[in-house]
């Protein structure tokens, strides 16, 4: 006999039927009509008509009647509100009952049934039921107080059910600790009070740790998930606690394995550097691979966990490349996550083998899977250049198949390729024009549109195949339209005599036949460049490119930081954080990882940095990748796929900063602003706050760095006598440089600016073979002499060691302005880190300016380019002239006005940049008022911060 | 964390049966669902997780149904992947096979074990068997209705008390899966075995057991590194494991749960000669014919044999008349799953055999190109484990003190043996 035949009864007048049968006075008759009426919601009919008759059917002594009657209360005593009422009776009798069967039932039932009224008569019984004998019946409360506090927190807290759930972390059934480890962790969720009530110590972490050894396996995930968020007093409880969750990884359920491996990446971080982290990392690799050996859609959860895990520790997960290798009968949702992994794991090594799978892979017969894969043969050739060549003729056999969608994108990738490797593969441009015609996607025509317009001077037909393009003009998407603009331009620029006219025709259609804002402005920009200033033109269209980067594709390092803390969450799968998909006050607590055991410099702006976490996460829907590290180039309008970054392979954490994209021809702006000052260029449209650009396409807006300007005011306080300088900062720590450790600070003495560094080995074995490089940046400094390092450099040994700089050298703006990106060289690797340079060592010897010319300035700089700025000093004016003067800062002039001392000083940058001041001092007030007046804004933030050091000092 | 409720649906998106665990979704946010899953498999981003507004759903597949959860949090999806997975298990040993029409016999009982297994979207208990103590399909009168059993709250949650046997008896089975992937240029791009310890256990009440294996790295622990040991690259354990035990001096020691259960898994790099090797030759002629030729080697020891070892050759959707020509085994064309199937029911080490096969193609040529399959092989070769791998002993201590037989069988088998072709 099956429950089928409950399902089976259709007909008419069913309501008034199951009423009578509900009201019978046989029990068998009773049961049966629940049933029924079960069987009826179950199949969606609305059966609450049914109501009193059914609660009356409550009070039996069958357990199955009763638990169906139960299941009948949770879904219906919403909509019934005051006749739920009569099942309280029972409820609170049930909850005395002998049987701890019933007990639970009846407490477990309750919670569910959110009904106000309910609720005031539940808070008894549970009360009684928290202290139940009976651990089945504790456990079952405790997630009921979750339950209860879900309906009314105030209730929950008032009652003091709170403090009896963290009694029952202490509780001897480990059953009864998980529950309530996983009741107390949602409140905390949700509550800030009680999260703050229910903060873990390290006795109740000991608690814990025991009874993961001793409960279910849904309870040991509850209990790792609350252990990843503790942040361990010391080392030695971190890695106590790292000891006993190891085992873990050893559970036959992922699920347990994934919640301990989270718990270990965060703790590492504390443990940064020691053996035993060598250990552990030793350890991880077996259950990740074993992972992969799970049921597809956890398969799945594990690879979008081990793409953040290889690019947080690469060393993990190094050597095992072949696990990731794709299964003819794997799901596309998890082909799909191999092959990135692969491109991320991808080195000089393996990448023969790599490619071979690729091209494989690019006959399949998933379209989405094939693109993917011409794509990743892209990436690699970025990645490790030693393949490129490689790749480039995988992607000319490619192309040669003719197969419509590889044709394309392998096109796009190309494009790419040359923008990583200019001037060395163009001889493929031939065959690349041949496929002209095939592309219909308007990312191939753009890149195709890109290509021809950069090496429009190598390819003899170029103005021919762009007018080709620029027939259909108006149907093409914004990206194409963009790009043609751009490429006819630079065509134009590079080929003045014959394009005249089609220069004139692009520029008119984009200006006025467009109404897309962005094509028109850069179309007016294009414009008036061209006809005010050819020479400027040239400098800004077909300037030299900053080279793209393997790193753009990766995660924002804040946020790779933040979701670590939520591996195996649905956060870790969409690689967003939490914030941007859950709403309300569930986002009210951020998981960040600990700060890492060395001190954090101010000038490494790393992920510890709280202002920076914040930024990264008040965007609310953070793309899961790649759309916000786009540089957003001149000439490249290319979204997603492959995004560009503009600055050779950055240090991760330099990236904290640029996350919101540098637009580059904002930067440009504000390099010609910069100069401008002095030339008296064509350009005079100020450049918008934080240099944002004036066209603004795709939607990036800059988003200054908030908090940055305070690492000028972080790291005061040395004594002057001379010029002053700043107490040296760590640079490179010597965890992230594999043992080396920089700290160093700026200094100028007798006209020359100088890098003071200490160069530390902290390594086991000697280094040796130092060099050092700058990354173009806003002053032009470069190394004006070698590095002098004695090599090679015994462990334990320190040298100090003082860099002659230029200012010679290639400009980039940087954000903020004195950001200085250095790598340097050993014998075992490169290392990147960005430092601050102070900004007063950039002031010259030659600032002292002729008072006449002072007063001609000050009147020509018009009033809004003046910054006023107020703050503290407790030095005279006397003094504060002298320790100014120490530092390049002229007074050319003195008044004295109702007892307030004026001074009017000057001072010039290395690259002619002339700041004018205005300094109000009292006797007898410690606050002074500065104002500066300048032609080029952006350094007054800097000079003001300068002012202060040196003042302060 | 927690899933606010979960849903049976059949293979139109229907729902059957399901369970509100939080109230804070919609129930009837489920229409969404079956939408959701039919967009994304067209546009070609199919995911076991689809988000909708606030909601996110979770799905698994078994046979023709849906088992999906829903949640609005954050929630940890391995745990709501694995507790699906752990769910359908459950049915399956209460019900035998999980369909549209079990869940329909069973509803009454579906929904007990549903409250049982999850509360307010936490998973409480998931062992069959100690539930069928106490959820049967038998009604209850309160005076005699069952009380909690205390394995459910115990830290022994999988075995019940008072189990008795006559005959005390341990069956123990030793399988290992070779997984192999071979390109098309005959290179092993991955070769790993997976093993696996499976139990059989007739043991009357609280039994203690103790399983030696030759593991390399307690060898080389207890002074022993000579001795012929195979190293586990990673072993993954049943709960019933002491893992602190294990991760201490490894030790695998455990009080069993009654009857079949599998009690560890480990994985081996180890790179071994493919077992059964193919070689096959395959000449298209585009708009007539195409011909296979297949090499079968067997690259084990000549005193071990293959039992029914069966290769899958995949041919083109469009071919036609088929014609074979083999000396061993028989051969079977499948048109509905494009393949030739090769069975030789017994293949002994060392040897080589052929099989030719001889097709028709049309004249016109088929639009959609079906991609390469590869060649597949499964087979099954008993005592012998290809790692090594040997029991050395498995204690037996109850304390009633009754004596009791290990049972230890080897066996190796194919995993996912894929061999890629051209």
């Amino acid at each position: 006999m099956t429950d089928s035949k409950y399902f089976t009864t259709t007909k008419k007048g069913e309501i008034f039927e199951l009423k009578a049968e509900l009201n019978s006075e046989k029990k068998d008759r009773k049961k049966e009509a629940v049933k029924k009426v079960i069987a009826s919601m179950t199949v969606g009919k609305d059966v609450s008509s049914l109501f009193p008759d059914v609660v009356n059917c409550m009070q039996t002594d069958n357990l199955e009647l009763k638990k169906l009657v139960y299941l009948y209360l949770m879904n219906y005593a919403k909509s019934q509100p005051d006749m739920a009422i009569m099942a309280v009776n029972t409820f609170v009798k049930d909850c005395d009952d002998p049987n701890p069967l019933i007990r639970a039932l009846a407490v477990r039932t309750m919670g569910c049934i959110r009904v106000d009224k309910i609720t005031e008569y539940l808070c008894e019984p549970l009360r009684k039921c928290l202290k139940d004998e009976d651990p089945y019946v504790r456990k079952t409360a405790a997630v009921c107080v979750a339950k209860l506090h879900d309906i009314n927190a105030q209730l929950v807290e008032d009652q003091g059910f709170l403090d009896q759930l963290k009694d029952l972390l202490s509780d001897s059934n480990p059953m009864v600790v998980a529950n309530a480890v996983a009741a107390l962790s949602e409140i905390s969720d949700v509550s800030s009070s009680a999260a703050e009530a229910l903060e873990l110590n390290s006795q109740t972490v000991n608690k814990l740790c025991t009874a993961l050894n001793e409960c279910t396996e849904w309870g040991q995930i509850f209990i790792l998930d609350c252990l990843a968020t503790y942040n361990p007093r010391d080392d030695k409880e971190a890695q106590s606690v790292c000891e006993r969750v190891t085992p873990r990884l050893s559970h036959a359920n992922a699920a347990v394995v994934l919640s301990a491996v989270k718990v270990l990446m965060k703790y590492m971080e504390i443990l940064e550097g020691s053996s035993f982290t060598q250990s552990l990392i030793k350890k991880l690799a077996p259950p990740l691979v074993t992972l992969l050996s799970s049921e597809a859609e956890v398969q799945y959860v594990a690879l979008r966990n081990i793409n953040l895990i290889v690019q947080k520790r690469p060393e993990i997960l190094r050597n095992e490349m072949k696990v990731f290798f794709v299964k003819y009968n794997d799901p596309i949702y998890v082909k799909l996550e191999k092959l990135d992994i692969m491109i991320r794991l991808a080195n000089q090594q393996n990448i023969a083998q790599v490619l071979a799978e690729l091209k494989e892979y690019a006959t399949e017969v998933d379209v989405d899977f094939v693109r993917k894969s011409v794509r990743a043969i892209g990436r690699c050739a970025i990645k490790v250049e030693q393949s490129a060549e490689k790749c480039v003729s995988t992607l000319l056999d490619l192309i040669q198949t003719k197969v419509n969608y590889v044709v394309q994108e392998a096109i796009v990738v190309i494009k790419d390729i040359f923008r990583k490797y200019p001037n060395k593969y163009e001889s493929i441009i031939s065959t690349l024009c041949e496929n002209l015609d095939s592309l219909d996607e308007s990312e191939a025509r753009a890149s195709m549109i890109w290509i021809i317009g950069e090496y429009a001077e190598r390819i003899d037909n170029a103005a021919e195949l762009l007018e080709s393009f620029l027939e259909g003009f108006q149907d093409e998407n914004t990206q194409v339209q963009l790009q043609l603009l751009t490429g006819i331009v630079k065509l134009f620029l590079k080929r003045p005599s014959e394009t005249q006219e089609l220069v004139q025709q692009v520029l008119s259609l984009a200006t006025q036949d467009s109404d897309n804002p962005d094509l028109r402005d850069r179309g007016y920009i294009y414009w008036r460049l061209l006809s005010t200033d050819p020479a400027a033109a040239k400098e800004v269209v077909l300037a030299e490119k900053p080279l793209i980067s393997e790193d753009t594709d990766l995660l924002e390092p804040t946020l790779l930081d933040e979701l670590i803390c939520h591996i195996s969450s649905l956060a870790s799968v969409y690689h967003k954080p939490p914030s941007a998909f859950v709403e309300g006050r569930t986002s009210a607590r951020r998981f960040t990882l600990p700060a890492r055991a060395e001190p954090t410099p101010p000038s490494a702006q790393t992920e510890a940095s709280p202002p920076v976490a914040q930024q990264a996460t008040v965007i609310p829907s953070h793309p899961p990748q790649g759309d916000s590290l786009i540089g957003d180039l001149i000439g490249m309008d290319f979204g997603g796929g492959m995004p560009a970054q503009p600055a050779a392979p950055m240090p991760p954490a330099a990236m904290s900063n640029s996350h919101s994209g540098v637009d580059l021809l904002g930067a440009d702006l504000g390099g010609l602003q910069l100069g401008g000052a002095v030339s008296g260029g064509p350009m005079t449209a100020p450049p918008s706050a934080g240099g944002g650009g004036v066209v603004s396409s795709g939607g990036l807006g800059v988003v200054s760095s908030g908090g940055l300007g305070d690492l000028f005011s972080l790291s005061g306080g040395a004594g002057l006598t001379a010029g002053y300088v700043w107490p040296k900062t760590i640079w490179l720590p010597a965890a992230k440089g594999k043992g080396l450790e920089i700290s160093g600070t700026f200094s100028r003495r007798q006209g020359q600016i100088f890098m003071e560094c200490s160069i530390t080995n902290r390594a086991m074995q000697a280094m040796g073979g130092f060099a050092v490089q700058f990354n173009k940046n806003s002053f032009g400094l470069v190394p004006g002499a070698q590095l002098h390092v004695p090599s090679p450099l015994p462990a334990n040994q320190s040298s100090e060691t003082s860099l002659l700089l230029n200012t010679t050298g290639p400009i980039q703006r940087m954000d903020p302005l004195t950001n200085l990106q250095v790598a340097i060289k050993n014998n075992i690797d490169v290392f990147y880190f960005s430092c601050v340079v102070p900004m007063h060592v950039l002031f010259i010897e030659a600032g002292q300016m002729d008072r006449k010319v002072f007063l001609a300035m000050w009147k020509d700089i018009p009033a809004s380019n003046e910054v006023q700025k107020q703050f503290h000093c407790n030095v005279g004016s006397e003094m504060a002239q002298q320790k100014l003067a120490a530092n390049n800062v002229f007074t050319v002039a003195k008044r004295t006005v109702d007892g307030q001392d004026m001074l009017y000083q000057s001072l010039k940058f290395t690259n002619n940049i002339w700041v004018l001041a205005e300094l109000k001092m009292d006797p007898h007030n410690p606050n002074v008022q500065l104002a500066l007046k300048t032609q080029a804004l952006d350094v007054t933030k800097g000079v003001q911060e300068a002012y202060e050091a040196i003042l302060s000092n | 964390m927690s899933m606010s409720a979960v849903y049976i649906l059949d293979v139109k998106g229907k729902v059957l049966i399901s369970r509100n665990y939080r109230g804070d979704l919609e129930m009837s946010v489920i229409e969404k669902f079956f939408p959701l899953v039919l967009d994304c498999e067209d546009e070609g981003n199919a995911s076991p997780i689809i988000i909708h507004e606030s909601a996110t759903f979770t799905y698994i597949k078994h046979h023709n149904l849906y088992v999906v959860a829903t949640t609005k949090k954050n929630a940890n999806v391995a745990l709501i992947f694995s507790f699906l997975h752990k769910l359908v298990k459950v049915f399956m040993e209460y019900f035998k096979e999980m369909e549209e029409e079990s869940i329909r016999d069973n509803f009454v009982i579906i929904y007990e074990l549903m409250d049982e297994l999850m509360d307010f979207g936490y998973p409480q208990f998931t062992e069959s068997k100690i539930l069928q103590e106490y959820i049967t399909q038998e009604g209850h009168k309160l005076e005699v209705a069952p009380r909690p059993p205390e394995a459910l709250t115990n830290a022994v949650s999988w075995r019940g008390q008072g189990i008795k046997y006559r005959k005390n008896e341990v069956f123990l089975d030793v399988i290992e899966s070779v997984n192999l992937l071979v390109n098309s240029n005959g290179n092993v791009l991955q070769s790993e075995i997976v093993g696996a310890v499976k139990l059989r256990c007739y043991l009357s009440g609280m039994p203690e057991l103790r399983l030696g294996l030759n593991d390399k790295i307690l060898f080389e622990n207890t002074g022993r590194g000579k001795s012929k040991a195979v190293e586990l690259e990673d072993v993954k354990f049943n709960q019933c494991v002491r893992l602190s035990r294990f991760d201490n001096d490894r030790t695998i020691s455990f009080i069993p749960p009654d009857g079949e259960f599998e009690l560890m898994s480990y994985r081996l790099n180890t790179h071994v000669k493919p077992l059964i090797w193919i070689e096959s030759v395959i000449e298209r002629h585009s708009h007539s014919r195409v011909e296979y030729m297949i090499k079968a080697k067997s690259q084990f020891k000549r005193r071990s044999t293959a039992n029914n070892v069966e290769i899958q050759i995949p041919v083109p959707g469009d071919a036609d008349s088929p014609k074979f020509k083999t000396t061993v085994g028989t051969v079977k064309y499948a048109p509905e799953t494009n393949v030739i199937v090769w069975n030789i029911k017994s293949f002994p080490g060392g040897k080589e055999f052929l099989m030719r096969a001889h097709f028709g193609l049309p004249s016109v040529e088929a639009e959609e190109s079906q991609g390469n399959p590869p060649i597949k092989v499964k087979f099954e070769i008993p005592y012998f484990t290809v790692s090594g791998i040997q029991v050395r002993y498995l204690k037996i201590i109850e304390k009633s003190g009754y004596q009791a037989l290990p049972w230890v069988r080897y066996i190796t088998q194919n995993g996912d043996y894929q061999l890629r072709t051209t």
